[in-house]
């Protein structure tokens, strides 16, 4: 089947999740099933007549349900996206894209650092992860985002919280005295985080510049670049590495991304316009 | 004082502090709790403390009409806080509020300024721990002027 | 190996068009060499010849009656391929439903008469990329299988070429299936035809062509030698991925983006450029909407736009992002250079930046930091 033509998915709950931020559940309406795809990849979201945009998925790889997509409302598509009710139908194309390193984080401790929006590409590797617990040493989760009512999936956070076997740690930039929690950015969350540098696998989602200081205070700490992994976020149009829009030095973000080994893209991370 | 000298020597700020200054200086320190929601310093109030926190969390706030306190950044375990002892006027530039039960030692500032005045040795031992967290919390501070959260309003326009 | 006349090509485009090719080749128009469709070889640009300089295109009269006497104008073959302008799909909103209609296109049979090497290995650079990648674009690909291909090797070369330099011409070598090399002589005007395929010798013994003898060949053969020899414009392109990799900051950069104006030309006439954009539109009932595919090109500002910005927002990081990956990145993603020196982008610059002339400046002066610290010694 052609790879440019969606697939129609109908909406079964839509769930405001921050004040610009909101959660689609779909379901297929051609076929049955459940939506199967790796940790990190992302679809091509299709209103008809408005456009197209990448989202990654957030919902949970391990379990038969719903195809998950968590997503700001910042752009013309995602806005119109923002207004859409249970039973509107959109259009799917893919699983695309490579996925987190969960297969070889096995055996390690995992850090995840999160920023703002950048927690929804991750969560489906906290689930992976929590569904294979004993394969997995310590799990740290940094979150940093704006300010309490941006906290993204905050009664799943406290639920995990709750659980024994996974840190987390949570700021925000600024917040009123109702939050007793972390004010400041999140590599401040860095320098005390009970991981082992030498036998860590960390993997960062969040605003590139965000990434990019994360990477700074980790690597200060001692974790090597083959052990870190970022997922790099550029325009794309096709999703199918042909439009050339995600060209991003060699790599194509649509099918050699969006998920990069550090190491392997450091030349040209942080290098201005590329 | 043997053991608050002991819990000196082991604080991060004052690693690799000879064992003499680090005894010149516990002449100034006391233990203190703060009970969640106690302040301990208020904007404008005279600073004449320095605290080197063990454990809990401390709440830097800005009052600001429309909103009410705001916090700004928070400080924990193993971190210091405050300057303003160091410089004149000598007064606080924000509220400090704990947020939970914090254990620090509290550095009389008068009491350390004038030990750094008659030891310059120490004086400078005690500067360049402090131009590093000067360092640090400027640089977090920065990244958080960034408000990478914020959409994509450019906060500059080009 | 053949030899033929134009009487016998003229046949030979007779049967291609009994078997439902439509002919493609190039014509004359508005002053330049472009590919139209023809019926037989009195529409081709008889007599005519180019002048090509960075910035410079003109025809003239040569005063022969060759047939393929001018090289490269400003389109290339991509066109026909990989359409300017395509419809992906149609949508029909019903209640509750969105119905996906893939456009069914009747396969086109295309002959291209007339492709150059340096074009023939564009084709081949771009079915690496349409048809060997992981997703493929069926439209292309069965353009691309329904092709017949007579190409010609360039007894002249114009100003801007460089095609020897890239390894990709004055000869074809493969990938077409009648070649053909025009020698004209104040006595003779034939064509010496290679064979290429099965399908190719299957059309060319139809038109009984003769044999040719010894000095014919080697007429033909000492032309394009001599093409090859007299191309003037070189580049050397060893080792240039390392090159163009550790001089992301070279100041050879902001000098072109001084000259470069962002115009997109380069890309629209380079026969390997893939970039395309989509377009959504609906009807006034939104019941009925399209998405297109177009022409792109990563000149464009908004390009490389998210979240609010564009990523390369100076005309030097598109210009450092056309090249780099024109002539390094492109070795990586599809084993081969992206560039086969047919010189249309100097041709078509407005401003005649030559990058053969930028590359083989920053090959000279590479890791200029280091001159520019020696120098202020």
């Amino acid at each position: 089947m052609d790879p440019m033509i969606p697939h129609p998915y109908k909406i079964q709950r839509v769930i405001k999740e921050t004040h610009d931020t909101f959660t689609l559940e779909l379901k297929s309406i051609e076929k049955n099933g459940t939506f199967s795809f790796a940790p990190g990849q992302f679809n091509m979201l299709y209103i008809a007549g408005i456009g197209e945009v990448p989202i990654s998925i957030s919902g949970n790889p391990t379990k038969n349900g719903s195809l998950i997509h968590t997503t700001r409302a910042v752009g013309t598509v995602t806005k119109e996206m923002a207004k859409l009710k249970r039973s509107d139908v959109i259009g799917i194309r893919g699983p695309f894209g490579t996925n987190w390193p969960v297969k070889e984080a096995e055996g390690n401790d995992v850090l995840l650092v999160a920023g703002g929006i950048g927690l929804a590409p991750l969560r489906p590797v906290i689930y992976h992860i929590l569904s294979k617990r004993e394969y997995f040493g310590k799990i740290i989760l940094l979150y940093g985002t704006r300010t309490p009512q941006d906290i993204l999936f905050r009664k799943e956070l406290e639920k995990l919280k709750s659980r024994l076997d996974i840190d987390i740690y949570v700021t925000v930039d600024r917040a009123t005295r109702a939050w007793n929690g972390n004010v400041g950015v999140v590599t401040r969350l860095i320098p005390r985080a009970p991981f082992d540098p030498i036998n860590t696998i960390a993997m960062i989602c969040g605003p590139e510049i965000m990434m990019r200081y994360t990477i700074t205070e980790i690597s200060r700490r001692g974790i090597a670049s083959e052990n870190i992994y970022v997922s790099v976020e550029r325009n794309m149009k096709c999703g199918i590495g042909l439009c050339g829009h995600c060209l991003y030095g060699t790599e194509f973000i649509c099918k050699d991304g969006p998920v990069f080994r550090y190491d392997q893209i450091q030349n040209i991370f942080g290098k201005r316009e590329f | 004082m043997e053991s608050l000298e002991r819990i000196l020597v082991e604080h991060p700020f004052l690693k690799d502090l000879s064992p003499e200054h680090v005894h010149l200086i516990v002449g100034c320190a006391r233990n203190i709790v703060f009970e969640p929601n106690k302040f301990l310093f208020k904007e404008n109030e005279e600073a004449h403390e320095f605290y080197i926190l063990r454990s809990g969390k401390v709440a830097l706030e800005i009052y600001t009409p429309e909103y009410g306190p705001i916090t700004i950044q928070t400080i924990g375990e193993g971190e210091v806080l405050g300057w303003s002892w160091l410089i004149p006027p000598y007064e606080w530039n924000f509220d400090g509020r704990a947020t939970e039960l914090t254990r620090a030692i509290a550095l009389d500032g008068k009491c350390l300024r004038g030990k750094c005045e008659d030891d310059h040795v120490l004086g400078y031992e005690l500067m360049k721990r402090l131009a590093s967290v000067f360092e640090q919390r400027l640089y977090a501070m920065r990244l958080q002027l960034l408000d990478v959260y914020s959409g994509t309003t450019p906060k500059i326009k080009k | 190996m053949y030899k033929i006349e134009i009487k016998e090509i003229d046949a030979l485009f007779e049967l291609l068009r009994g078997d439902g090719y439509n002919l493609i080749g190039p014509v004359l128009k508005d002053g330049a060499v472009i590919y139209d469709e023809i019926e037989s070889s009195s529409d081709l640009p008889i007599g005519w010849t180019d002048e090509q300089e960075p910035g410079k295109y003109r025809i003239n009269k040569s005063g022969r009656n060759t047939l393929f006497e001018f090289t490269c104008g400003p389109q290339s073959w991509k066109k026909f391929l990989f359409p300017t302008v395509q419809k992906l799909f149609e949508i029909n909103k019903e209640e509750k439903n969105l119905f996906f209609k893939p456009i069914d296109e009747p396969p086109k049979k295309y002959a291209f008469i007339g492709v150059r090497a340096c074009e023939l290995n564009a084709i081949q650079i771009q079915d690496k990329i349409f048809t060997q990648g992981e997703f493929i674009d069926h439209s292309y690909k069965k353009r691309r299988e329904n092709l017949f291909i007579i190409a010609v090797n360039c007894t002249s070369s114009k100003g801007t070429c460089f095609c020897t330099s890239m390894n990709a011409g004055p000869k074809v070598n493969n990938g077409y299936d009648i070649s053909l090399t025009e020698v004209y002589q104040d006595y003779s005007h034939y064509f010496i035809s290679h064979i290429g395929s099965e399908i190719g010798k299957k059309f060319i013994e139809k038109i009984n062509p003769s044999t040719p003898n010894e000095k014919e060949i080697q007429t033909a053969e000492s032309l394009i030698q001599t093409t090859a020899a007299q191309m003037e414009r070189k580049i050397d392109v060893s080792k240039i991925e390392d090159i163009l990799f550790e001089n992301f900051e070279h100041p050879r950069w902001d000098e072109v983006a001084e000259r470069c104006m962002s115009c997109a030309n380069c890309t629209m006439v380079c026969p390997t450029c893939f970039c395309t954009t989509v377009e959504d539109i609906t009807d006034l009932t939104g019941t009925k909407a399209e998405r297109i595919r177009k022409w792109d090109s990563c000149f464009t500002l908004d390009f490389s736009y998210i979240h609010g910005g564009s990523i390369r927002n100076s005309t030097k990081s598109r210009y450092r992002q056309w090249l780099t990956h024109k002539f390094a990145s492109w070795h990586k993603q599809f084993e081969s250079s992206g560039c086969v020196g047919c010189g249309r982008c100097i041709t078509w610059c407005p401003v005649g930046i030559d990058i053969t002339a930028e590359i083989n400046a920053i090959r000279e002066t590479k890791n200029i930091k280091q001159v520019l610290i020696e120098e202020n010694q």
